[in-house]
Parts: structure tokens; sequence; C-alpha cells
């Protein structure tokens, strides 16, 4: 008998005679808060603050600006762009623009500044920003390595309240990522550590239509 | 199950020593008291907690009826997916499919994202004893390897060393596993967490192979999911080309939709954040984003023993948040070293003897490392009642008599006459936990606990619902 069909015949032998246990009620809150988008959007922006992100508000004319006055602010000189990321966005930078190819190394990605990006949702009760692999979010490994991710989130259409609502419009056969502030460590005497390994500064940009 | 804390004295022994460490006592206090004040108040935010505890309890039980079903599903989507999947059926089959994957690819190193499934195989042992070099990448793991030590709590598991001995260790140790601790350092957090980010850069941009465990794993998509804190976690599950995750057959739930109910109670009651800055989930591989070869290997080692008793099984249910450790009166006075298993305080005192048996005499004493006074219940998001399942690990070893029972005559000198008498015990016990938060003092199997520390006050509310129904 191979492991496979004694690791199943155990859990049969294991349950034989069990009572049913039917999965129960979902009767919690599919949110906590109201259904007013400008409600979720302020509780957004308290709950990534409240995570240490650097939130800041705009218009869709005002991103570009505000995304080069960030990179200047930092003294980004070189800036990841995955590749659906709008070209308008950048419009306002003189930082170079670096692609994220096939076959950049880790180490190469390592050189860069900073990273730019979209997101697929956020989740205003969690201060969460979730990225799904899409156009203009790119591979996983390129908002990680990086020390300062942005991400633009445009409201109200990308946010919703609640980790139910996240789940239902997620794609579980993309790879995600779920960020909810930077990088943090209280390993040492429960102090907290921003920046271990992810970006030590992580800046939200709500873009408010 | 090995992993077993080699050469460790039975509990009450481990634990004497540790109680009279003042310096470990106080560090156990100050983080156990900070993160359960902490929890409390991210767990009052949920007005449907009670609802969202009830409902965690129900989906992993019936997943755990349905165990058999649910893993052959469980396999099928991975496969789909592009992964691929083995069953093992204890530590030694599991260590060695990962000793094989990783030799197959002719890679000598792997790096690590924290993982319990792995430190209770003794995987890094394992993958040692084969040639292979097995860095783990969580700092307080990094600490836990540097200092040659095991760790003592889920969540923290370098809560037992403060600051000024994780500077030396880094000084002394982190040279000899790569890049060297920088010159001076200095004991702030800071300055720490930077050494160990330069000390793992190095080997996170290098690795091709990586290995994890899961949280969870959802049979209806193959998709497997990891929360971290520190982004280690992310580095381990996309840098490498290779990706293994040894996971429990336990940690499966049914549908995409369960993982709602258990994103928003881990880390509540973990870290008490409203969500961990992390959270990575994954369904086999994906083109050009992340590894190119998936494997998940599935572990057995004494959970379907587990399964198979009616009261212990719900052992199973646990998500391994920690916040039963962080109220425990014992564990705060113990530590985690002092339950010789990955898997300390009052869910190691009953997973440990379960997935292991009660013939070992660290193991018979581990239903006894407990009060009884139920505040791990009150806390855990998935209700498992940890007094009832300890009450029952009790009698199991009385009925067995050996070791077991020479430990348990040990530790319970006062009700000594009952030992004699089981069903007396056991009605005594059982009388214990119902009423438990009002004679902490002077439960039957506690004395040997209580004789030797000051007692957690009782709390008085509870005292007059209690003095209140009997008067009805
Ligand atoms: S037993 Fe409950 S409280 Fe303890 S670690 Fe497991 S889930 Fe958390």
């Amino acid at each position: 008998m191979n492991s496979r069909d004694r690791v199943l015949a155990r859990i049969r032998s294991a349950l034989a005679g069990a009572p049913d246990a039917p999965a129960g009620p979902r009767d919690y809150l599919a949110a906590h808060v109201p259904d007013d988008p400008a409600a979720v959007l302020d509780l957004l922006h308290e709950n990534l603050a409240d995570y240490r992100a650097l939130v800041h508000r705009t218009d869709g004319a005002g991103l570009p600006g505000l995304l080069a006055r960030l990179l200047a602010a930092r003294g980004s000189a070189t800036v990841l762009v995955p590749p659906g990321l709008p070209p308008q966005w950048l419009a306002g930078t003189a930082a170079t623009r670096v692609a994220d190819r096939a076959h950049s190394t880790a180490a190469e990605l390592d050189e860069v500044d900073s990273v730019v990006t979209g997101c697929a949702l956020a989740i205003a009760e969690t201060g969460t920003i979730v990225l799904d692999g899409g156009p203009d979010q790119g591979r996983r490994r390129i908002t990680l390595i990086p020390d300062h991710h942005v991400c633009v989130v445009r409201a109200p259409e990308q946010i919703v309240a609640s980790v139910p609502q996240a789940m239902e419009r997620l794609d579980p056969g993309r790879p995600l990522t779920w960020i909810s502030g930077p990088s943090a460590t209280s390993d040492i005497e429960l102090d907290r550590v921003e920046g271990v390994h992810g970006p030590r500064t992580l800046e939200v940009v709500l873009v408010v239509s | 199950m090995s992993g077993t804390f080699v050469g460790m004295p039975a509990f009450p022994a481990a634990a004497r020593d540790a109680v009279h460490d003042p310096t470990l006592r106080a560090t156990l206090r100050h983080a156990t008291h900070t993160i359960r004040d902490k929890r409390a108040r991210a767990v009052a935010e949920l007005p449907d907690w009670q609802r969202l505890r009830e409902a965690g309890k129900r989906v992993k039980d019936h997943t755990l009826r349905h165990l058999d079903r649910y893993l052959l599903q469980l396999e099928e989507s991975v496969v789909l997916a592009g992964g691929t999947v083995h069953w093992a059926a204890d530590a030694d089959e599991a260590n060695r499919i990962v000793a094989d994957l990783v030799k197959a690819t002719g890679e000598r190193e792997v790096v690590k994202v924290k993982s319990m499934a792995t430190q209770e195989i003794g995987l890094n042992e394992a993958l040692a004893a084969e040639g292979i070099t097995a860095y783990e990448t969580d700092l307080a793991e990094l600490i836990v390897q540097l200092g040659h030590d095991r760790p003592s709590h889920i969540l923290v598991p370098a809560i037992h060393r403060n600051r000024g001995e994780i500077r030396d260790i880094f000084r002394a140790e982190m040279g000899a596993w790569g890049r060297p601790a920088p010159d001076g350092l200095g004991d702030s957090p800071a300055e720490l967490a930077e050494a160990a980010r330069l000390h793992l850069r190095e080997k996170f941009l290098r690795a091709r192979v990586g290995v994890s465990g899961a949280n969870f794993m959802v049979a209806e998509t193959g998709t497997l999911v990891v929360l971290e804190s520190e982004g280690n976690g992310r580095m381990c599950l996309t840098l490498p080309e290779t990706l293994i995750s040894v996971v429990g057959i336990e940690k499966t739930v049914p549908t995409w939709r369960d993982l709602e109910i258990f994103l928003q109670t881990l880390p509540r009651s973990s870290t008490a954040e409203r969500m961990n800055p992390y959270t990575s989930m994954w369904t086999g591989t994906a083109d050009g984003d992340g590894p190119s070869v998936f494997h998940l290997v599935l572990l057995d080692n004494g959970r379907t023993d587990t399964l198979a008793d009616e009261v212990g099984r719900q052992a199973l249910r646990c998500i391994r948040c920690s916040a039963c450790l962080n109220v425990c009166p014992v564990y705060e006075r113990a530590g985690g070293h002092a339950y010789g298993s990955v898997y300390p305080g009052p869910i190691g005192a009953i997973l440990s003897p379960q997935l292991r048996g009660t013939t070992s005499e660290i193991d018979a004493s581990l239903p006894y490392a407990s009060s009884l006074c139920g505040a791990c219940y009150e806390v855990c998001p998935v209700a498992i009642d940890i007094p009832e399942v300890l009450v029952h690990l009790r009698e199991r070893v009385a009925r067995q008599g050996g070791p077991g029972h020479r430990v348990e005559k040990a530790a319970m000198k006062a009700a000594s006459w009952a030992m004699d008498r089981p069903a007396v015990l056991a009605a005594a016990e059982r009388a214990a936990t119902r009423t438990r938060r009002l004679h902490l003092a002077r439960l039957p199997g506690a004395g040997a606990w209580t004789a030797e520390r000051e007692l957690p006050r009782i709390p008085e509310k509870s005292f007059r619902d209690w003095w209140k129904e009997r008067e009805e």
C-alpha cells in the first residue's frame, strides 16, 4: 500500500461512525461599515495610515504630478514599471524607467530605487491592498525587492469594505499578494520595526474620480 | 512525531527550572500581557466575533469529518494548476521526499519560511544529514537557529531572548552562516533587524529552492495561503525556481470563500492586527511569475491518530494563532521550552501527546501542564475546548499506567488517592472544568503546579455568576 492509500485508509477508519458535521451557518457580517463610498474611502485611508503606509489623495489629472513629487522626494533615480502601467501616470517624472523583463534577476531588481503599480482592489476595514499580477502590477517580485513601493488605488471602483467582499471579487487562479502596511517585525522584545525584507516604505495614492 | 526536544526532562522538571529564571519570567510576562491586551482590543472591533468563531469551528469540523474527500479534491486541484502532490505518512517519509526533491534540483541549500510542520518533523536536521543546509529566514527563527536554540512560542519563537542576547548571538554566529554582523552592531531592535536584512538578502537573491508550510489549503481551487509580516515569506515563495510546501493534512478548507472567516479571525487572534502585513496565495504555478516547479507534501504524522479520538480530534481545528499561549498562566511562568515540543502552551499540551502518543514521560506529563482555568478556550478563534481535551487525556494517561502513571502521581500528590479510583478522578476533573474559574487553587492535578507559584486572581464577576447560579 502506498502512503496515499495508507493515509486515506487511516482517515476513513478514524471517522467510521463519526456523526455528521454540517458546515453550519455563515451568519457573520458581510461588512462592518455602512454601504457609503465616502465613508469606506475614509476608513481605508485611516486604516492604511494606522499601519504606517503613507497615504495621499488626488484626482486623475493630479496623479502624474503627485507621482513625480513622491519619487523626487525620495531621491529615486530609477523606477520599476510593470508592463501594463498606464504611461501617463509617469508622464511627470524624470526618473529612469526600468522595465521588468522576464529574465531580470532579483539582483538587478535590487538596484532599482522605487516601483509604481496599480492594484486589484483595496479593503477598507483592514487597510489592505491586494495585487493579483495584473498588467499594471506585474510579477510578485517587483513589489518585493525595491525598498519603496507606490501603489495607486482608484476610488471608488477598486475599494471594497470588507474581507468577504474582497474574496468575492478575487480570482484564486492568479497569484495574490495582500499587503497591509510596510514589511514589519515585532520579533525583538515586541518592538515594532519596519522594513525587514519587503519595502520599508509603502505609499498609497487614492485617486478619487 | 520526531522533533521531540531530545533529552528534555518531563514538564514539571523543565517548568521548575524556568519559573526560577527571573529574566525569562519577566520577558515572558511582558510579552504575553502585551499581546493579550492588544488582541482583546482587535477582537472587540468585530461585533460578530462569536459568529465568526462559530463559523470557523463548524467549517473545520466539517472538513475533518470529510477529510478524505477534501484531500482528494485538493490533490486534483493542485495537479490541475501545475503542481505535484506527495503523501507522507510520517516524519521520516516527509523528510525523505523533501531531501530527494532538493537533491534532484542539484542544489545544496534551501531558504525556509517559518513552518511548524517542518519543525515538527525535524526537517532541517534531516536535510543536514543529507548535506543540505536549510536557512530559516523569519527573524525570530534566525535568532533561534543562530543561537543553536529551540523556538519557545508559536508566533514569537525567540520570545525568551532579549535584545542584548540577540546582539551577542548575531555578532558571534552570523559570520559562520554567511554575511557577518556589521561592525559595532548595537542592540536596538532597528539595528538588529537591519543586520538580519543584510544577512538574509544575500541568501534570498541567490536561492533556487524554497521550503514553506501553509496556513490554509483550499480543496476547491488548490490555493495555498501563507500569512506573515516581514516579507521573508514572500521572498521564499516567489524568488526560487522550485517551491516545496510541507503541510499538515488538517490545514485543508473546502472552499475559497471559507478563507474569509479565517482571514478575519487569524490575524486578530495572533498578532492582534486587523490584517498581517503580507499574505501570499498561490495556486500551482503561474506563468513567468514565481517558482516554475511546485511540490506539495501532505503530512499525516499522527494527525489521523488524533482524528480517531472523538474528544481529542477538535485539536486539529487549530489555526496556530497562539492566543491560547498568551493567556495561559502556566505558559506565562514556564515558557515554551518546558513543553518539550514545537507546539507549546495549551495547544501543545493537547496536540503533542496526541500526535506522539503518551508513552514518553514528557508526553504523559503534558496533560497536567494546566490549571484548567479555561482562558485558552475563551480566546480560541475556533473554539477548541482545551480543558475538556486535557481532562480526557489525563484519563488516558491514568488508564495506561507505566511511566505516565508515575509522572501523574508526581504531579498529583495532593490527590493521589484518586489515582486508584479513576472514575472518581474523572468525575472530579469534569466538575472542575465546569466551574473552572472558581478553584484554581486546588484542582486535582494542578497540585504540583500551584504549589510553586502564586495563583492567578479569581475573576470576581465569574464568581458572582457562579454564586448566583448556585443560589437559584
Ligand atoms: S488552540 Fe486555538 S487559541 Fe490556541 S493556537 Fe490553536 S487556534 Fe489559537
